[in-house]
């Protein structure tokens, strides 16, 4: 499992990077990025559900491979 | 400072889905109320005053509208009497008064773009020991009583004295930018003569400040912003009074209506303010729960040109509200959406806004909001509405308690 964020889509709301930080970071202008190739660990799974769900701009996708 | 009364140029609202007046005391004080009124009845209400208004009501329809630069233009964001159209001193689009916040593509992304760093999350978090030593301060201050004003004493404080650091300003000026905020933001239905009067007022503050720091130059935004390019050339003068008008304004009364609904709501919901106090850990979904319920920030954009936007006949230069409050209560976008749920997990609230005007100082209002509601409930675990007493809500397009007067029942 996957996590990507739409760069076109993303406004620096800051959700994801606060519901879970070990899958997303942001850069100086606040705006969010997955962590490497934004692969899911299993204990990381919920979090990565809860960061799509609440992201106001829908511009997180989850990847199930 | 003149601070200015809230006389109307309009009568009561007869009629809110064809005569609403958002400067009408009432409309604050039943917003809730009057939005689901209006969802059933006709999801974009219509009034004649301010020259033309429109208030869509649905979450679909307000995410549409932030969204559309093409149709609807940022150059006006608070529906007052005087319209920037009328207005031959207004600066025109794309650019407008307050960059970014009043401007438009292709411009806008400039002029946030050169801010974004400066509330960046992680510069934003150094921030949370000062404001926190600010909150304590605050509680410490109100001495050994069982009496506070939760909005008077506490709340209303808090964003001031960040921002004015933030741009390098007297803090002894507090009072002043407080009452600049309620003549842009709560007297909007005065005479358009009245109106300009209040900015010129402003405007003279804010140019004395510049000039201040032109002649002492220091570590602040202010400086910043003197120093700042874009394509390569300096900002015009115009431009920095306007984004440092923008940066004094929006962050000062939209957080302390956040803190202070927050605070409303414990106050006279028992059973959260307990959980609250017991379970620190639900503070992260709490204060996006309050962001949510009760999102203090209504936005504003004006028509570019005659449209039809789902059957409402919008002329070009009619305004257009923005409410995210609305949009957050919207059962078709949350279920339960009456209900304040502070565990709430999946809360894809807009309360900052959506699109490419997403609120500049979202991280720092978050902390601000979050800290102060941990370090009320830290002093006083429990507390409730004083009895017998008014809660005051404001007018215009910030919803929040101006006077909140509790009694504290324990003090730790």
């Amino acid at each position: 499992m996957r996590v990507t964020v739409d760069q076109s889509k993303c406004q620096g709301h800051n959700r994801c990077y606060a519901l879970a930080p070990e899958l997303f970071d942001v850069d100086d202008y606040g705006n969010a990025h997955e962590i490497g190739d934004g692969t899911v660990p299993p204990e990381s799974v919920e979090r990565a559900r809860l960061a799509v769900a609440n992201c106001p701009e829908y511009a997180i996708t989850l990847i199930e491979d | 400072m003149t601070y200015l009364d809230d006389k109307s140029i309009y009568g009561p609202v007869s009629d809110w889905a064809t005569d609403f007046d958002h400067a009408d005391p009432e409309y604050n004080k039943n917003a809730h109320a009057i939005w689901d009124q209006l969802r059933g009845q006709c999801p974009v209400a219509h009034t004649e005053r301010y020259g033309g208004t429109w208030l869509p009501v649905t979450h679909e329809y307000v995410h549409e509208i932030a969204y559309d630069t093409d149709h609807f233009s940022s150059r006006g964001v608070v529906v007052a009497t005087v319209k920037p159209s009328d207005n031959p001193d207004a600066p025109p689009a794309p650019i407008g008064g307050a960059p970014p916040i009043t401007s438009d593509p292709p411009f806008h992304q400039h002029a946030r773009r050169l801010l974004l760093p400066a509330f960046s999350p992680k510069v934003i978090d150094g921030w949370e020991p000062e404001i926190r030593k600010l909150c304590r301060e605050l509680i410490a201050e109100m001495g050994d009583v069982d009496h506070v004003d939760a909005a008077v004493q506490y709340a209303q404080h808090i964003p001031v004295n960040v921002i004015a650091r933030m741009l390098g300003f007297p803090l002894e000026d507090s009072d002043l930018f407080r009452s600049f905020v309620h003549n842009v933001l709560e007297a909007i239905n005065l005479t358009p003569g009245a109106r300009l009067e209040a900015f010129q007022e402003l405007d003279a503050y804010i140019s004395k400040q510049v000039q201040d720091h032109i002649d002492n130059p220091r570590d602040d935004l202010t400086n910043f912003l003197l120093e700042a390019k874009i394509f390569d050339q300096p900002l015009t003068p115009q431009h920095v009074t306007g984004t440092i008008i923008l940066l004094l304004i929006a962050g000062i009364d939209t957080t302390w209506s956040a803190i202070g609904s927050s605070i409303w709501h414990l106050a006279t919901n028992p059973v959260d303010r307990r959980r609250l106090v017991d379970n620190p850990a639900l503070m992260p979904t709490a204060i996006e729960e309050f962001l949510r319920a009760y999102a203090p920030v209504t936005m504003a954009r004006v028509v570019k040109e005659d449209y039809n936007f789902h059957g409402a006949e919008m002329k070009e230069n009619d305004w257009v509200l923005l409410p995210f409050p609305a949009a957050n209560r919207d059962p078709n976008e949350f279920p339960d959406a009456d209900k304040v749920l502070i565990d709430r997990e999946v809360n894809r609230h807009a309360a900052f806004g959506l699109g490419i005007h997403r609120c500049l100082g979202s991280n720092l209002a978050r902390l601000e909001l979050r800290v102060a509601v941990e370090e009320f409930i830290a002093a006083f675990p429990d507390f409730e509405l004083a009895i017998n007493e008014e809660v005051k809500w404001s007018v215009g397009q910030i919803r929040g308690p101006r006077e909140l007067p509790v009694r504290v029942n324990s003090r730790r």
